[in-house]
């Protein structure tokens, strides 16, 4: 269990934070840039000492500034995931490793540092300088050796932000199941709820040094307690297997739903994600004319109404969860009330495929 | 683009006359000396003497300048506290000092009846017309030559790598050592080499506080006073030597620095 709790003045606000992440589960902190996420981090790694705060990790306390008590940072056993990555660039990968176990003797940090390199599917690299580095391969060298020492808590700043499109969704992968492997409490942080979604348990949207809603990724998007939040968290994701259509567009049969929909997106195969944003999904009420330029039509159930302003988020269940966003007076207009059944319908051209 | 080709014409003569103004002097030492005359009275007595001496004191000074300007140099530019510029603008006190004055002023603090002297008397150390007087004020003189370039060499380090290192268990003196030098290498180095070759060239203070005499105290530089009044040509041979030192001193400083400027700009 990793608990904090920081107050400090950043710039023209203040960051008031009380955070808690149980063991083996990821804590995404997410909000626009600027907002005090990474503040956070530094917080809790104590390469920042808040004006008030207290930071406690598997029943140790790193900080309280009541008690004046305020570990250095070598002393917080805290895995660290710099964003540009931090590797020394004077040493190769292997010493990088290695420099995160100076207790060992010199041929144990050998060995270990090149163990855990080969773990992280790094073993090639070892002797590679970080310049002569790709981005992805550099990212696993960096966790490496933020892992080396075996710590209690890992931090993560915007992990998958420097890496290109294509290296992406492979190190989303080794992330998750990273993370699932660790078993430490873990805070994530970054500006892209998508990012959030895939690699949290829950997630604390933070603006201006608040956290203004605490949930699930789905719970986030279904019921959003504030028009930042509901702006903020995107797109629904829904799962299934992809196939190339006519035409040039691919088919996805949705896990769950029952039912096929279009994307416009360049035709793939297998397992994929499918991405739509709630205010791209218009409602039907059941049963419903398909008639319309629309491709995409699933049946589903209304789980939730959360109203935001002039603006109504609907959440759904359609075998797997989906959101909908429609004006106050459409929502009332159509009835809109939990238990409604209803026909999401969306285009095929706002319909956005990614790697699962 | 506008093309001003009288102002151009003004540039290149602005360089072409300090270039000249800059290097024919020391053109001038070499066209003066005939090669064989050059070794010949290299060979007469005091005169290698003197280059050893030189040698041998500003390296010592350059060692005792390292020893305690790479860390006072890390604390100036690591912390923030009251009377941080006031510090600063001490320890840069002797660049605009004149060196005689500077001579006077470690007579006035470590000669016989100065500040430190009794205590200096006390424990049997004698600096005033003796060798370690020399390095006295070598350092004196060259120390803030590396002290201001290694406070900005370490200004520079990337924080990330140092706040990199603590998380990874590493306290400060390990991060100051095997992240904070490597990473400062570049201006390291360079502060070194000017620090040596001022040092290499120190003459008014040597000279007030430590005296000229041949074998103890005369560098190479109090030797070329002393032999121009009387024999040139030796003069001009020791100056020579100095010259080919310095140039020495400043290529490899170039060349050292910006490999180890290309190594860490290479970073992650």
């Amino acid at each position: 269990m990793l608990e904090l709790e920081a107050r400090i003045r950043l710039g023209e606000f203040e960051l008031n934070l009380a955070l808690e992440v149980a063991g083996g589960k990821c804590l995404a902190l997410a909000g626009p840039s600027g907002a005090g996420k990474t503040t956070a981090l530094r917080v809790i790694a104590g390469l920042l000492r808040p004006t008030d705060g207290k930071v406690r990790c598997g029943g140790e306390t790193w900080l309280d500034t009541a008690g004046d008590i305020d570990l250095p940072p070598e002393h917080r056993s805290c895995g660290y995931l710099f964003q540009d990555c931090a590797l020394f660039p004077h040493m190769s990968a292997r010493q990088n490793v290695a420099y995160a176990l100076p207790d060992l003797s010199r041929q144990a940090r050998h060995s270990r540092a090149s163990d855990l390199l080969e773990r992280f599917g790094a073993a090639a690299l070892a002797d590679a300088r970080p310049s002569a580095l790709s981005g992805g391969e550099r990212q696993r060298v960096a966790l490496a050796r933020a892992l080396a020492r075996e710590p209690r808590a890992l931090l993560l700043d915007e992990p998958l932000s420097a890496l290109d499109s294509s290296t992406r969704s492979a190190s989303t992968r080794e992330l998750e199941s990273l993370l699932r492997e660790a078993g430490v409490p873990t805070v994530l942080v970054t500006h892209d709820f998508a990012e959030a979604a895939r690699l949290a348990d829950r997630i604390a949207v933070i603006d201006r040094g608040r956290v203004v809603q605490t949930g699930s990724a789905t719970e986030l998007a279904a019921e959003p307690s504030s028009a930042f939040v509901a702006d903020f968290s995107g797109a629904s994701v829904l799962s299934g297997s992809a196939s190339p259509g006519a035409g040039g567009l691919t088919e996805v049969e949705l896990d769950r739903c029952g039912v096929t929909v279009i994307s416009t997106d360049p035709p793939v195969a297998g397992r994929v994600a499918v991405s739509v944003h709630p205010w791209d999904v218009t409602l039907l009420p059941e049963p419903a004319s398909l008639e319309g330029s629309a491709r995409n039509h699933l049946p589903a159930r209304v789980v939730s109404v959360t109203s935001i302003g002039s603006r109504v988020r609907v959440g759904l269940d359609a075998g797997q969860p989906l959101s909908a966003e429609v004006t106050s007076v459409a929502a009332s207009e159509l009835g809109l009330v939990p238990g409604r059944p209803v026909i999401a319908t969306w285009k095929a051209s706002v319909t956005r495929i990614s790697d699962l | 683009m506008t093309r001003l080709p009288w102002f151009r014409g003004l540039l290149v003569t602005a360089l072409t006359v300090t270039l000249i103004f800059l290097t024919l002097p020391v053109v001038a030492i070499f066209a003066n000396a005939p090669p064989r005359e050059l070794i010949a009275s290299l060979g007469e007595e005091g005169a290698l003497e003197a280059l050893r001496l030189s040698l041998q004191a500003s390296v010592t000074a350059l060692a005792i300048i390292l020893a305690f300007g790479t860390p006072a140099a890390w604390f100036l530019a690591t912390r923030s506290f009251r009377g941080r510029s006031l510090v600063i603008t001490l320890v840069e006190l002797p660049l605009v000092l004149p060196p005689a004055v500077a001579g006077i002023a470690l007579l006035a603090t470590l000669g016989p009846g100065g500040l430190l002297g009794g205590l200096l008397e006390d424990a049997g150390l004698r600096l005033v017309f003796e060798t370690a007087g020399v390095v006295v004020a070598l350092t004196f003189v060259a120390s803030p030559f590396y002290i201001r370039q290694a406070q900005a060499a370490f200004e520079a380090v990337d924080p990330t790598l140092l706040q990199a290192s603590r998380t990874l268990g590493s306290g400060e003196a390990r991060t100051f050592l095997r992240i904070a030098v490597p990473s400062a290498r570049a201006g390291l180095l360079t502060g070194s080499a000017l620090a040596w070759g001022r040092a290499l060239g120190e003459f008014g203070a040597t000279l007030v506080f430590a005296g000229s005499f041949q074998g103890i105290t005369q560098t190479a530089p109090l030797a070329i006073v002393q032999r121009f009044g009387t024999d040139f040509t030796s003069a001009i041979a020791l100056s020579a030597v100095l010259v080919v030192v310095s140039v020495v001193i400043l290529l490899s400083a170039k060349y050292l620095s910006g490999s180890a400027g290309k190594a860490s700009d290479a970073r992650a």
